[in-house]
């Protein structure tokens, strides 16, 4: 008989049952559900919601590039109204936490969202600042630290949920962000968002994205997010969701030990949909044969 | 919709690019019908390059055998892969995925139309369509003769009138088969219609049957992420009252569509 393994860790206040999550706009519970038990999941982040609803870019909104993909989505979404009386009842069957991502035009946008959604069933706010497939608001929130303590001191104010913030990579210095975010009042802090890109269709010679630019992910993304969770994690006391290619249960224990407290899969859920289960196996796995009888000891044990 | 380890039982070389696989599937065979898709990861196992799946349409379903049959062209790195797979090798596959085609009832006559690889997902429907005693009758179009013997339709179908049409005039009618369809169609006079091919060929079917008030259903392409409805990625232009168009997911509110809805541009 081996010894159990605590997998459980808190984010923010939030309390998950393992540290694996899903990235917001890659996972949809009614439609993986066919693949994955919800409740065997720490939390489930639903995909980016407005205050309006959003139709989202032109077409073609995704693009292959080696080991990862260009998308330029542009937060399709039915708004959030819609997503209180017909998505949010799906979750509330599941004994999983449900954070929210949102993300507004203006500051008192962000602060109206977190009122409404201040409800049973929500449990959580993951506020992003980091989107680049959005012409206003978006990533342009997240690359300015007055704008991030802004946009934070809003959201802090509307609502008593714990609230994370999502940061962009596309910034000189990520680090100066995430202590703006602190500042303001964050619980946690999610990281990484998409990176800035594009690709050129030579059969077409035009951009291969409807919306020219896009936000990669991906495997190729990975070492970029794994330092931007190694700088943070040292510098910010706050727990951190760190994603950006996590595939694997190996890919997930870097982040972790480069200071992340749970981890998120995006991309992988395309190529993967029990990417997450198999993590959560092969996370549990690798603590059994290292002898660790709680994640939590893993957390930034790259550098502690 | 399941997640499955689909064995490779035949394996075929079509010529023109064309390949043709059998693959047991006992799972995705069971629940598929006629104008759904697999999701199939190609490349090694575990390779993250490339990374997505890619979508194909189930061109044969054989229920009781537990097996499916995929028809495919090579036109990138994804289906080169795909092409190089061997008897027995095992193929990751979720499915069966989408919308699949509305089934007419007996008795009704029905216009078929395919273009190109775009015949893959009729070939089920034609044959389901005339086990439930509809008339149908098959329109396909190809470049020209080589393509037409790669798609190997009268294999592929036990029943039903299939006419033929080759753009170069090395088989059957000589011209587009949308010219094809037009020339046909009055005397017919189908009570539906289902096409899938190229967009210039389902816009002028759709024309055409609008211009004839013919009722139908087209299978639309588009590039895929999930495959499932999740990623918002795969969207197409329907019509509605409010907007001048909403975007549709082609991965879970199709493939199919109906044709009077779809805005093609
Ligand atoms: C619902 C559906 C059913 C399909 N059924 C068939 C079929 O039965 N037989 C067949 O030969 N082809 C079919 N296709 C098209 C097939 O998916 C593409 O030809 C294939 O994905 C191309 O991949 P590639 O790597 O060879 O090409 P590349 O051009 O290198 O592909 C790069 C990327 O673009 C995507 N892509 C390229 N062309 C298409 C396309 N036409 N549609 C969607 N995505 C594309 C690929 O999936 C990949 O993500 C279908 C597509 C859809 C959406
Ligand atoms: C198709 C797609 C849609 C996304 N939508 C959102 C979104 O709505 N809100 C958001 O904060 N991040 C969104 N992201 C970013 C992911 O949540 C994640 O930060 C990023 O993809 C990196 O992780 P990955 O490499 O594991 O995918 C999206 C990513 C993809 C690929
Ligand atoms: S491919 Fe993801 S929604 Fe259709």
């Amino acid at each position: 008989m081996t010894a159990q393994v605590n997998l459980k860790v808190n984010l923010g206040g939030i309390e998950m049952k393992n540290p694996v999550t899903v990235a917001s706009g890659t996972f949809g519970g009614p439609e993986y559900a066919p693949y994955v038990d919800l409740n065997r999941l720490g939390a489930v982040v639903v995909k980016g919601t407005t205050l309006e609803p959003r139709q989202g870019n032109p077409t073609p909104r995704i693009w292959e590039t080696p080991a990862g993909i260009l998308n330029c989505i542009g937060l399709m979404n039915p708004g959030v109204e819609v997503f209180l009386h017909e998505h949010l009842p799906f979750y509330r069957q599941y004994d999983v936490p449900v954070i929210v991502n949102i993300a507004g035009n203006t500051v008192e946008e962000y602060g109206l969202l977190a009122e409404k959604l201040n409800v049973e069933g929500v449990a959580g706010l993951e506020v992003n600042i980091s989107c680049p497939n959005v012409k206003k608001g978006g990533m342009a929130f997240g690359t300015d630290p007055a704008m991030v303590r802004e946009v934070v001191a809003a959201v802090r104010a509307a609502t008593p949920k714990p609230v994370i913030v999502k940061l962009s990579p596309n910034v000189t210095d990520i680090v100066a962000i995430a202590e703006a975010a602190a500042t303001a009042g964050a619980d946690a802090l999610s990281l990484i968002n998409t990176l800035l890109g594009m690709a050129i269709d030579i059969r077409t010679r035009r951009p291969a994205l409807g919306n020219v630019m896009g936000g990669l992910s991906g495997p190729a993304i990975k070492p970029v997010a794994v330092r931007c969770v190694w700088q943070v994690a040292q510098a910010v006391d706050l727990p951190i969701v760190g994603m950006g290619g996590i595939m694997t249960a190996a890919d997930a224990l870097e982040f972790i030990l480069a200071g992340a407290t749970a981890v998120a899969v995006g991309t992988a859920n395309f190529v993967n949909p029990r990417a997450t289960l198999d993590i959560i196996e092969g996370l549990e796995a690798y603590c059994r044969e290292e002898g660790i009888t709680d994640i939590k000891e893993l957390i930034g044990a790259a550098w502690k | 919709m399941y997640l499955e380890k689909g064995k490779v039982r035949a394996r075929e070389e079509r010529g023109c690019g064309y390949y043709w696989l059998e693959i047991e599937s006992p799972a995705v065979a069971a629940a598929a019908v006629p104008g759904q898709f697999v999701h199939v990861r190609v490349g090694e196992k575990e390779s993250m390059d490339p990374l997505l799946r890619r979508p194909i349409s189930l061109a044969r379903i054989e229920r009781e055998k537990g097996r499916i049959g995929l028809l495919y062209r090579v036109v990138g790195r994804g289906t080169k892969l795909l092409s190089s797979v061997c008897e027995g090798a095992e193929l990751d596959l979720m499915g069966p995925l989408g919308r699949g085609f509305t089934l007419v009832e007996k008795g009704k006559r029905v216009a078929v139309i395919g273009g190109g690889i775009g015949a893959a997902p009729l070939f089920p429907l034609v044959a389901e369509l005339v086990d439930r005693g509809a008339e149908v009758k098959f329109f396909l179009g190809a470049a020209n003769h080589s393509h037409l013997q790669a798609l190997q339709p009268e294999k592929m179908i036990r029943g039903g009138e299939l006419v033929l049409a080759t753009d170069d005039g090395s088989a059957g009618f000589a011209g587009r088969v949308t010219d094809l369809v037009r020339q046909e169609i009055g005397p017919f006079r189908p009570d539906f219609f289902y096409a899938c091919g190229p967009v210039p060929m389902l816009r002028a079917v759709q024309q055409l049957m609008a211009e004839l008030s013919v009722p139908g259903e087209l299978s639309l392409e588009e590039r895929m992420g999930c495959g499932v409805g999740a990623c918002l990625a795969c969207v197409c232009k329907v019509r509605t009252a409010e907007a001048p168009f909403t975007y549709r997911k082609v991965c879970s509110d199709g493939p199919v569509f109906p044709a009077g809805e779809v805005l093609l541009d």
